[in-house]
């Protein structure tokens, strides 16, 4: 008798034929039945894939302490610190939020990745600094167990900055202020150009500065891969939607001179997910704007601006997408495998690129051409009219070229100053802003990330004091003015 | 609700492989495929418990911190006998040799011992050094730099040698006459171009550097770029496909492929 049971249970009748084998098949199917409930009871049991509701890992979670608006190098670096720097260990949550997770847009992986420390203010020279230092000791820094070691493919070749004879001084005034930061700086004049480079045509250079270390370009995308590596492993959310909406609750207050102004503080974020019109409110306590050209819109939504003009609770952020075409060409005869970063006193600049005679340049365009930001298509008669010339000028070489491809991409430029923006908003009292950087960027992201958190965990600047690039600036008016900026 | 870890994990981290000594990794020179069944214990349960994970980041971070320890200035020595003789020692503790101006190389024997005599002496310069094989990294690279009339440096074989450690040979460059960096794993063609700056350079060599992605069209360029330098490297043709006929005539000789 129990061995019927059993060969029953075994789906098997008396005489030892499966169930379902009747002549001319089976209407029951036993044998199927049998495996979908034995499927479904492995998967109520703990470990398996049932859920009650239908699945919602896609959406971010409901409560997160912080949340980083925009994916890209800064937004990846505030991240980062914000888990290196807290105190326990595992303390805050941190969500960042993508609205592309391919980054066909971000301004990140279309730079031209160069990183040198020739600016004229020196909070820039010494962010630049300390993110060199971060690029060196990525592996240290970055390092996460089992996973092979980073490679950024850093160029040390240094940059070089022509100047001619009305760009001198600053030039000259510029070097003295990075020497004495600490960057490794020199300047030429043009015989000893002519002697070091000899594919250079010096003539209307004046004086040129030389980065001899510290300096050079990398590969933007292994950075941005390797921080989110890292950061995953730490922990952080990432969640690819649109924020579309802040929700704040507004506090009255009393300067000590009597006006009133209004607090705004955010509470909840609500992250709309891509093709659907579903969204998830996320409950949070700090929001970060790291969200690059489009950093103006996603301040407008959290209510920065929204006031009579010329007021602090007027003043918008000044930061607009602006298009920038870089074009990659190939030259036989070029510049040799010592070829610095080039910048052109006409603002026009090349690089080499890899070991087959490719170089990557471009230009700026003045105030009154600027492209039209809608898209990214790119404007060869742009390259024609405005890098070449003064491209084939200076490096006789390049009047035989041949254009390979072109991109373009978007600077998240600060129409004000075009200096980074970084710290709180006095009115929205918990938005921290770290944009604006208007094409230097991906140079800072390390060591602003880092000032970013210290600001967040701490309440000020530690390591790097940025207050001359906080909010307020754009309401006193006081410009922090860059020279060096291509 | 964590994103889930991908796994990376088909191809071992250099420094990670059980390395015994500095010879272990300047061996391990591109991630081998190490599969799933070939790992460790450890590795196995850093995978699924969160301790053994701080564990061997721990451990990991140990192994950066010895080479930095390795690296660490002597500056003792450096202000009281001056750059060469601070250099010099910092070189022989590695395990490299010294050669002083007008006297003979000195070594160090096979327990580490070295002699002191040459502290005897603090304005002899230092004219060649021998630091292959050894841990040199770019905070090491300080005590040669201050080596003002250095003509020979051999860095062979040294693991943590990479791009950045050539951006800082500048500082020799009215000095230097010649440097070998045959087989440092970690320098590419990007790091060479940096070379440019030793003027005075005579002798190159950038044998076997198996980061370097085109070993040919590199020592063209690099020919190039230092037109008084006569650069030891890879053979022109190596990467190139013989045409038919040379390939018959050629069977005693192996083709690269």
């Amino acid at each position: 008798m129990l061995r019927r049971s059993l060969q029953f249970a075994l789906g098997r009748d008396v005489l030892g034929r499966g169930l379902g084998t009747h002549r001319g098949g089976s209407t029951l199917d036993w044998n199927g039945k049998m495996s979908e409930i034995k499927k479904k009871i492995q998967s109520v049991l703990p470990g398996g894939a049932w859920t009650q509701l239908h699945d919602t890992s896609y959406l971010p979670p409901e409560h997160s302490d912080v949340v980083i608006v925009g994916g890209g190098v800064m937004g990846l670096s505030v991240a980062y610190w914000l888990k290196r720097l807290e105190r326990p260990r595992g303390a805050i949550r941190v969500l960042v939020v993508e609205r592309d997770h391919t980054y066909s847009q971000a301004s990140t992986v279309l730079s031209v990745g160069g990183i040198r420390q020739q600016f004229s203010v020196p909070e820039n020279i010494q962010l630049s600094l300390f993110s060199i230092d971060f690029l060196r000791n990525i592996n240290e820094y970055l390092a996460v167990v089992d996973d092979p070691p980073l490679d950024i493919q850093f160029n040390p070749s240094g940059y070089l900055l022509l100047a001619s004879e009305k760009g001198a001084a600053v030039l000259e005034s510029n070097v003295r202020v990075q020497r004495q930061e600490g960057a490794k700086v020199c300047l030429m004049s043009p015989e000893q150009l002519r002697n070091k480079f000899p594919w250079i045509n010096p003539e209307g250079v004046a004086l040129a500065s030389y980065g001899m270390e510290h300096e050079g370009w990398f590969d933007p995308w292994s950075l941005l891969q390797g921080l989110r590596r890292k950061v995953q492993s730490m922990g952080v959310l990432f969640c690819q939607g649109e924020v579309t909406r802040f929700v704040s609750s507004s506090n009255h207050a009393e300067t000590p001179s009597g006006e009133e102004v209004t607090l705004k503080r955010v509470h909840e974020v609500h992250v709309k997910i891509d093709h659907s019109l579903e969204y998830q409110p996320v409950e949070c306590a700090i929001v970060i704007n790291a969200a690059g050209a489009w950093s103006g819109q996603i301040a407008e939504l959290a209510g920065v601006g929204k006031g009579p003009p010329g007021t602090l609770q007027g003043t918008k952020l000044p930061v607009e997408p602006r298009k920038r075409y870089v074009y990659l060409w190939n030259c036989p005869q070029g510049p040799g495998l010592e070829t610095p970063f080039v910048i052109d006193a006409s603002g026009a600049y090349f690089r080499r690129e890899g070991l087959g005679n490719n170089y990557l340049g471009g230009c700026s365009p003045t105030e009154e051409e600027e492209p039209d930001p809608e898209n990214l298509e790119v404007d060869h008669e742009f390259f024609q009219d405005k890098v070449w010339p003064p491209l084939a000028q200076r490096v006789p070489a390049f009047e035989s070229l041949k254009v390979r491809s072109a991109w373009a991409g978007y600077y998240d430029y600060n129409t004000f100053d075009q200096n980074g923006v970084v710290g709180p908003h006095p009115l929205v009292v918990n938005m921290y802003f770290a944009t604006g950087f208007s094409g230097h960027g991906l140079q800072q992201a390390p060591a602003v990330g880092r000032a970013v958190a210290e600001m967040v965990l701490h309440g000020n600047f530690q390591t790097i004091n940025l207050s001359p690039f906080l909010f307020n600036r754009f309401h006193l008016g006081e410009k922090v003015h860059e020279h060096n900026i291509i | 609700m964590a994103a889930p870890r991908a796994p990376l994990h088909l191809m071992a981290p250099v420094w990670n492989q059980g390395t015994r000594g500095i010879h272990g990794l300047s061996k391990a020179v591109a991630p081998e495929d190490s599969q799933r069944k070939g790992r460790s214990l450890l590795q196995f349960l850093a995978d699924h418990f969160y301790d053994v994970q701080a564990l061997r980041e721990y451990l990991l971070r140990k192994q950066v911190l010895k080479v930095h320890q390795k690296n660490r200035p002597f500056t003792h020595i450096k202000e009281r006998f001056g750059p060469h003789a601070a250099g010099a020692y910092f070189i022989l503790k590695q395990g490299g040799a010294v050669k002083f101006q007008g006297k003979e190389w000195i070594r160090p024997n096979t327990r580490g011992r070295f002699s002191l005599d040459f502290l005897k002496f603090p304005e002899v310069p230092v004219e060649a050094v021998d630091a292959s094989g050894s841990a040199i990294n770019y905070h090491g690279l300080d005590n040669l730099l201050a080596l003002k009339e250095l003509q020979s440096l051999w860095l062979r074989h040294c693991p943590h040698v990479d791009d950045w450690c050539l951006s800082r040979l500048h500082s020799l460059a009215n000095s230097l006459q010649e440097l070998s960096l045959a087989g440092c794993p970690r320098i590419s063609e990007r790091g060479l171009a940096c070379l440019h700056h030793l003027q005075n350079l005579r002798r190159l060599d950038i044998s076997d550097l198996p980061a370097v992605s085109n070993p040919g069209l590199t020592q063209i360029l690099v020919e190039e770029m230092l037109p008084n330098c006569e650069v030891l490297g890879a053979d022109w043709t190596q990467g190139l496909r013989l045409g038919p006929e040379e390939q018959s005539r050629d069977t005693a000789s192996p083709i690269p492929a």
